[in-house]
């Protein structure tokens, strides 16, 4: 057997019409890449997808059919996450739901499912780690603006938290490491994409703070080092709850 | 602002305070009004102190000035310490300004008593009504309600804070009598009885009325120092099981005590913090509340204090080795649940997947079940089982030569120190 080769533009509606393609065409195996197809000569046989819209809807209405909406969710964000490697697991997912009767989400020895589930966990953590370890820095104009890189892209999914919570402030949450932000302008949200390279230097961005921001930094500095109980230090614990590579961001810990 | 001073206050008056454990910013579903600031919803925790405790709440007193002289508080009237007060507008400017920047959850106000409770009191719910009422906030404030405040302002205090808490301070009565002659048990529990029938009397409101007014959401918790007079391990989940049972509490929390003062009737000043059994005792603590088991399961008269090597789940098992093994594609939940190396989350996923397919060990591993601790209580789908008759004893040393504890780490590297 010959492996199948199938690349695709890393969109969920991209995967699904590679699903449906396969599915059409029955090939087996199968290996999924992201990316723009180049004529290389390095893949023998390497089919290029074009997402389809009667495609992706017809891949869609079947899984529905099969998952509940709150599986179909988890899918969706299994794959939104974008974690390096993760694809074939997420596309064994999807043909263990359409090869079996039943709905297989709780189906944990299989292990897609269990797979998916733990994709899905590590997503969860990093969402809640961002709710957690966003800094907001007060700028000149009253918009709060916090840089974060998350491990996974979990930007998306921070939308509903912030937007019920900082409802009277504008605020600003940029992923530096996917290079778009998101924006909540007091009505509204939307994600933004900015060239902050050449047109805003760091020196700008310090003048833009408020004039209280540093007030409130140290005093956050201050309180976060007198809440400390010397005696209990345990730095382990401490390490593994605040990851070292979430330090540069957190007001507290630079 | 006086930048200098506030932040003199906010080092006085937040070192002051850190010694209660509770940071808990969950339970309460407070909603934003309004497009006003914040909610309250599943708790978050924003930081971690170096001791690894985690950072949810601007945890402040209002002040440290205090008539009452309780051995085992820094605040106490006789120690020579600096003392501060924040103004109301203070506190309120701070933690607004904290919880837009993400920085916490909202606020957990105490204070020492100066005057009298209801004057305390009073400026706790003031600060409470500020932020609820001028600034629209609606994130978590959690608020220390004084013993022998009235009930007026026990009342107000509900309509405001997300949760309230009386401290017991000792597990039992004589260890207070000891240690904190000034105050009495009784004025503790008064609290907490007006507090529970109150949020009986509003969650029976809020199903007739949907606009009824909220009363303490996250409902209320205590706090109880261990360590500092010679209660046993029974003792103190028994009484926590009382007031699980008789207050509706939503926590008890146990603090390993610290030593901070030289006292003849306390531990000595070089003593080490227990931290190992107030990890056990939180692990107790749980298994009450999530795990089904009984207060006597875990402690009773022939065993009045937890085991240290092992967790109290391992300790309970090996104590009754005729419960098992059970069958893990077979057994009801409950049982599950009692079995070492599975826990909740684990328990539920064994649940729902054996419908699919009888689980074999690879299965239980992959589902997030300790094995090392698990297989000598359970058989499932595979041939392999331990099939040695092992008393509890033996179980307990293959466990123990196989596991390092982390703490028992800790300790050898703290007893290097000194």
């Amino acid at each position: 057997m010959t492996m199948n080769t199938l690349i695709y533009d890393g969109t969920f509606e991209g995967l699904l019409t590679a699903v449906f393609e396969i599915y059409e065409r029955k090939l087996y195996p199968v290996k999924l890449l992201k990316g723009e197809w180049r004529n290389s000569a390095l893949f023998e046989e390497v089919i290029p997808i074009v997402t389809n819209e009667v495609r992706v809807n017809r891949v869609l209405r079947g899984l529905r059919k099969k998952l509940s909406a709150a599986g179909v969710q988890r899918l969706y964000i299994s794959h939104m996450a974008e974690i390096a490697g993760e694809d074939c697991n997420v596309l064994g997912f999807i043909r263990h739901v359409f090869d079996s009767d039943q709905n297989i989400e709780e189906d944990y020895s299989n292990k897609y499912v269990m797979r998916l589930s733990e994709i899905l966990k590590m997503v969860r953590r990093e969402k809640h780690r961002m709710e957690a370890f966003v800094r907001f820095q007060k700028l000149n104009d009253g918009t709060f603006y916090a840089a974060i890189e998350p491990d996974f892209n979990v930007l998306p999914l921070l939308t509903k938290h912030f937007k019920s919570r900082y409802a009277d402030q504008k605020w600003m949450i940029y992923d530096i490491k996917r290079k778009y932000g998101l924006y909540y302008d007091l009505h509204d949200t939307q994600f933004i994409e900015m060239g902050f390279d050449e047109m805003h230097k760091p020196v700008d961005v310090i003048a833009a703070y408020s004039e209280d921001e540093c007030v409130y930094q140290n005093l956050w500095k201050n309180y976060f080092n007198s809440v400390n109980i010397v005696s209990r230090k345990n730095t382990r614990l401490h390490v593994r709850h605040i990851p070292r590579r979430y330090w540069r961001h957190l007001t507290e810990k630079i | 602002m006086n930048e200098d001073r506030i932040t003199e206050k906010l080092n006085i008056l937040a070192d002051a305070a850190k010694y209660d454990v509770s940071c808990a910013s969950s339970g309460s579903e407070r909603k934003n009004k309004d497009k006003g600031l914040g909610n309250a919803s599943n708790g978050i925790c924003h930081s971690y102190t170096e001791d690894g405790r985690c950072v949810s709440l601007l945890k402040i007193l209002l002040t440290n000035h205090c008539i009452f002289d309780c051995a085992y508080c820094v605040s106490r009237k006789n120690n020579d310490i600096k003392r501060a007060a924040f103004t109301v507008q203070e506190v309120v400017d701070l933690t607004i300004n904290f919880y837009r920047r993400n920085y916490i959850e909202g606020l957990f106000l105490s204070s020492g008593i100066f005057k009298d409770a209801d004057y305390t009191m009073e400026r706790l719910v003031h600060v409470a009504k500020k932020l609820r009422t001028e600034h629209n906030f609606n994130g978590y404030i959690h608020l220390k309600s004084i013993p022998g405040a009235s009930v007026e302002l026990m009342r107000e205090a509900g309509l405001y804070a997300d949760r309230l808490s009386v401290n017991l301070e000792m597990p039992t009565e004589a260890g207070l009598k000891l240690l904190a002659p000034d105050k009495n048990r009784q004025d503790m529990i008064d609290p907490m009885h007006f507090l529970n029938k109150e949020i009986i009397r509003n969650t029976e409101e809020k199903k007739l009325f949907k606009n009824a007014p909220m009363f303490a959401p996250a409902g209320q918790s205590t706090q109880v120092i261990v360590g500092a007079t010679s209660e046993s391990d029974q003792q103190v989940l028994q009484s926590a099981n009382y007031f699980y049972r008789n207050f509706n509490l939503k926590r008890v929390y146990y603090s390993g005590y610290v030593p901070v003062l030289a006292d003849k009737r306390l531990p000595a000043l070089n003593t080490t913090v227990p931290l190992v059994r107030e990890n056990r005792l939180y692990q107790a603590d749980w298994l009450m509340r999530f795990y089904g088991f009984h207060v006597n399961e875990i402690v009773n008269s022939q065993n009045p204090l937890l085991d240290l090597d092992i967790d109290p789940k391992l300790s309970w098992a090996i104590r009754n080795m005729q419960a098992f093994p059970i069958d893990i594609n077979k057994a009801d939940l409950q049982l599950i649940l009692r079995v070492p190396g599975i826990g909740l989350l684990s328990a539920q996923k064994i649940v729902a997947a054996r419908k699919f397919s009888g689980l074999g060990w690879e299965q239980l591993k992959k589902i997030g079940v300790a094995i090392n601790r698990a297989r000598y209580f359970i058989t499932c789908k595979s041939n392999e089982f331990e099939r040695r008759d092992l008393t509890g004893q033996n179980i307990k040393q293959f466990i123990m030569a196989q596991s390092q504890s982390k703490y028992i780490q800790n300790t050898q590297t703290q007893l290097k120190l000194f």
